[in-house]
């Protein structure tokens, strides 16, 4: 745990006081400290091509009165930046009237240990399993001319003093350690990457040659590509493989449902509460308490224990997900779900883990409803807008349908939909919920922080799929 | 305040003294401050005010051809200790990469020419109120209109870049940004478009009037989009999209990638990519520019590069290091390109968009569907249909598809650049790309 007042001017107490002195009258409100290391080592090219280090400290305080929200952070803690942060506070909320809001739910209930994964394996010995990886994957396939893998790893404190002096810590781990490899054959080159990760120790991830699997996954991915023919243009049944390819869900439906684009109407689903929004087999719900996962916390970044929250039950919608201001603002609770990147942001509802949960029907079942058109395994990435409620994402591996059997691979296309509809286009939901293995991270107003998605196969009746063959 | 060049000189030189004396051959640090202030507006309303103060230090040792870095946001003396003794050791049980080093002394910048890109000017946040009171109000002019958010973002930094090979410079940057951000709604659809303007100086700062009126009447011409077919049509790109078409060129012909082997127009250079009308320059020292610098981030001087002539590539972004293992001298593009922009065409908008009976004119694209390595793209879109040069409708939910290769070669542009970002283009037509939609 890090002591955050330790070589400081300012004491703990003469903490307490200023923030206490600036919230009083405001509705929330925190002083945010946190300090983080985090490690990143490259290879690339057949050499370790960085070797880095970070370690971040700084403090973001937050006042709120009513819908506004006053923040100013900086990296020196001491007495003289705390003050002028608070009188940056004050000159902004000039005539406030509210009453803070000291209640806080408790929990002893934590998901990840208290660990720092940088520190539990030593340099040489990361080094020697990239450059293990570089050798196992060139010795594999006479094709491949690039191979990348690095180690990301992570240790953040953060600790949360709200006004009266209540203090909440977390220590949270994270690591990632990915695979990128690219194949040249007849002068066509294709790529690869697979990675996986979480809240523990790399070698909870990484022993008994486990990276192999890593490597094995990555190639198999850029030699299917490396086969791939144009993908179709048009609308047409899709097919979706359990696991990753969730980012459709976390993009078409789980942005929509964060409680700030709500609580201002700018969402698709603002007024669709307690509305059938899906089929009846389809339920989702956002997770922040699975142990070690990418997307978990103990506490979110004010201080509420994380829960699961049920967002779309039967097809029915049930919940946004919400932070403290959009809670009151909509006279709901909070759902464990305010988030910020770090000190240098603001907080904003977020998901966690978000899950669809398992039907009855087998992924065969569902190829085998599919006269014409493709089945997606795997995904780079995906985006959305919020409004319109239209969403993309691109696939990294797909094959195309033809009478009920799997065909060719097609090349990464991107395809798009509308998310209010999507979810009534679901018609097969599968029995094989997997989770992803743990290397999203989601982008919102400049912020990025780490997520978990979940789902099972399903098949979507409609999609358009952005390819290039007419 | 923005601290001053003493404060951050004296940082600088405090590490490459330190890590010198624990047994680095050669360092180079850049210390840099950065101090924003940020207002929100929302539906006419005050709804976020945000300060920051930012410090940073990165320090990069070597030890002969071992390297490594570190970074950080404390600058406090202990910090600093602790960490650049780390960056040595961890240096030290680094494997010896050949290319690694410092750029060669020659290419270092020599002057730092004023290029005009620090305002003293201190906009306070009731000066900022004003602004966005009357951006909204211009925003929120029409009914359709039911969600306005607007924000003004002053900022001062401040940095100072030093090596062991003497190099020691850095200077003092302003950016003054207004945003607005409005959603529209009908019967049918709601949508939302945007307005920006981003400036060094904040008396060239758009109107806000202008601004507010601007965002809204982007998002009320989009209510009511339709689907089109598929099939293969031509497409024109608004500016604000055809400059990520721009930068999506840039990165392919980043030296690392080229070194690394994973992009399309590796080995390229003296080939025609584009068609022979068609020029592209990187220049650093236009005053007041988002772009302009007088070095890179290493340190190494800035020419203007003309990129592509006539539709031949002629030049890379070289970095120190890719350079070295291309055998080709850094040309001052670490960290990527400077003010990049296409040269003008030579038809205007109008003739451009009457052109063709019928086409695609694209204003918003969603994804991250650019594959430097294939040169395969495949993106979400959004925009109008135009028939003979008349915009009949909005249209949504479709995919624009195709291959950088074939589409650079099929690129027309228009007269109209303006230089609204660091990097630029007019408005670009480009033929023979796939729509994806019903």
């Amino acid at each position: 745990m890090s002591n955050f007042f330790e070589k400081s001017d300012l004491s703990r107490s003469e903490a307490e006081k200023i923030i206490s002195d600036t919230l009083q009258k405001c509705d929330d409100g925190e002083l945010y400290l946190e300090n983080s290391k985090s490690e990143s080592i490259l290879l690339d090219d057949n050499k370790i091509k960085n070797s880095s280090y970070n370690s971040d400290l700084g403090f973001g305080f937050r006042a709120i009165s009513d819908e506004v929200v006053a923040y100013s952070h900086a990296n020196e803690i001491s007495k003289n930046s705390l003050k002028k942060s608070s009188e940056n506070l004050k000159s902004t909320l000039k005539s406030v009237k509210g009453t803070y809001n000291h209640e806080i739910p408790k929990s002893n209930k934590k998901y990840y240990e208290n660990i720092n994964p940088i520190e539990q394996k030593s340099l040489n010995e990361k080094i020697k399993i990239l450059n293990e990886v570089n050798n196992y994957l060139r010795s594999k396939d006479d094709n491949i001319k690039q191979v990348t893998a690095n180690f990301l790893g992570e240790q953040k404190s953060i600790e949360i003093i709200r006004s009266g002096g209540e203090t909440l810590t977390d220590v949270r781990p994270l690591i990632r350690f990915n695979v990128s490899v690219m194949l040249e054959k007849n002068g066509r080159k294709e790529t690869g990457v697979y990675g996986v990760g979480g809240r523990q120790s790399y070698d909870s991830y990484l022993k008994n040659d486990n990276w192999k699997s890593v490597c094995d996954e990555a190639l198999r991915i850029a030699s299917v590509n490396l086969e791939s023919k144009p993908a179709p243009a048009g609308e047409m049944k899709v097919v979706l493989g359990p696991g990753w390819p969730a980012i459709l869900i976390h993009e078409a439906v789980g942005h929509g449902l964060e409680g700030d684009f709500n609580r201002k109407k700018t969402s698709a689903f603002h007024n669709l509460m307690g509305q059938k929004v899906a089929n009846e087999g389809v339920t989702i719900v956002d997770d922040g308490t699975i142990d070690n996962r990418r997307g978990s916390l103990t506490i979110d970044d004010e201080g509420t224990p994380t829960e699961k929250t049920v967002l779309i039950e039967n097809g029915i919608l049930k919940n946004f997900m919400q932070d403290r201001l959009n809670a009151r603002l909509m006279k709901t609770k909070s759902t464990g779900s305010g988030r910020r990147e770090n000190y240098r942001h603001i907080v904003l509802p977020r998901m966690r883990n978000t899950m669809m949960l398992s039907g009855n029907q087998t992924q065969d079942e569902m190829i085998k409803a599919v006269d014409k058109g493709i089945f997606a395994v795997s995904f780079g990435g995906g985006q959305v807008d919020i409004t319109s409620g239209k969403f993309v994402f691109n696939c990294t591996e797909a094959y195309e349908i033809i009478n009920g059997k799997i065909g060719s691979p097609i090349k990464g296309a991107t395809l798009i939909g509308d998310g209010p509809s999507i979810l009534k286009e679901v018609s097969m939901v599968g029995n094989d919920m997997m989770m992803d293995p743990g290397i999203g991270t989601c982008g919102k107003a400049g912020q990025g922080v780490p997520v978990g998605v979940a789902q099972p196969s399903i098949l979507i009746n409609k999609m358009t799929v952005g390819g290039t063959k007419l | 305040m923005v601290k001053d060049q003493e404060f951050l000189e004296e940082k600088a030189s405090y590490c490459l003294g330190l890590a010198k004396k624990l047994g680095a051959t050669d360092s180079s640090v850049i210390v840099n401050n950065s101090v924003s202030e940020t207002v929100n507006f929302r539906n006419k309303k005050l709804d976020e005010s945000n300060r920051s103060d930012d410090l940073g230090v990165s320090i990069t040792t070597y030890i002969g051809k071992k390297k490594s870095s570190i970074s950080s946001s404390n600058l406090l003396d202990d910090n600093l200790n602790i960490l650049i003794e780390k960056c040595v050791e961890t240096t030290k049980n680094t494997p010896e990469d050949e290319f690694n080093s410092l750029p060669d002394k020659d290419l270092l910048a020599k002057e730092v020419k004023d290029l005009n890109l620090y305002d003293q000017t201190h906009i306070e946040n009731d000066q900022k109120i004003d602004y966005l009171k009357k951006l909204e109000s211009a925003a929120s002019n029409d009914r359709k209109i039911i969600n306005t958010e607007s924000s003004f973002t002053q900022n001062k930094s401040n940095f100072i870049l030093a090596n062991t090979k003497g190099f020691c410079a850095g200077y003092k940057t302003s950016s003054f940004t207004a945003s607005s951000v409005t959603v529209a709604k009908d019967k049918k659809s709601m949508e939302r478009d945007y307005d920006y303007s981003s400036k060094c100086f904040f008396k060239d700062l758009d109107d806000a009037g202008e601004l507010g009126k601007q965002a809204a009447d982007q998002t009320i011409r989009k209510l009511s989009p339709k689907k089109i077919g598929s099939e293969k049509i031509a497409i024109i790109f608004d500016k604000r999209i055809a400059k990520g078409i721009l930068s999506t060129f840039a990165s392919a012909i980043s030296s690392s990638a080229i070194s690394r082997g994973t992009s399309f127009l590796k080995d390229k250079v003296n080939e025609k990519i584009f068609s022979d009308t068609i020029h592209v320059l990187d220049k650093p020292d236009i005053i007041k520019g988002l772009g302009s610098r007088n070095f890179d981030s290493e340190g190494v001087k800035t020419d203007t590069l003309k990129l592509v002539e006539q539709g031949i590539l002629k030049h890379y972004l070289i970095d120190t290091y890719n350079g070295k293992k291309l055998n080709l001298k850094s040309n001052g593009r670490c960290g990527g390109t400077s003010n990049l922009y296409f040269e003008n065409g030579n038809v205007s908008f109008k003739n451009l968009l009457n052109s063709k009976s019928k086409c695609l004119y694209i204003t918003e694209t969603i994804g991250h569907g650019s594959n430097i390595v294939t040169g395969d793209y495949s993106v979400g879109a959004t925009g109008f249909l135009v028939e003979n040069g008349e915009f009949k409708y909005p249209i949504n939910e479709i995919t624009i598809a195709g291959n950088f290769k074939d589409m650079f070669k099929n690129i027309t542009l228009a007269n109209d650049l303006e230089f609204k970002y660091a990097t630029n283009s007019p408005t670009m037509m480009i033929e023979g790309m796939v729509v994806a939609g019903k």
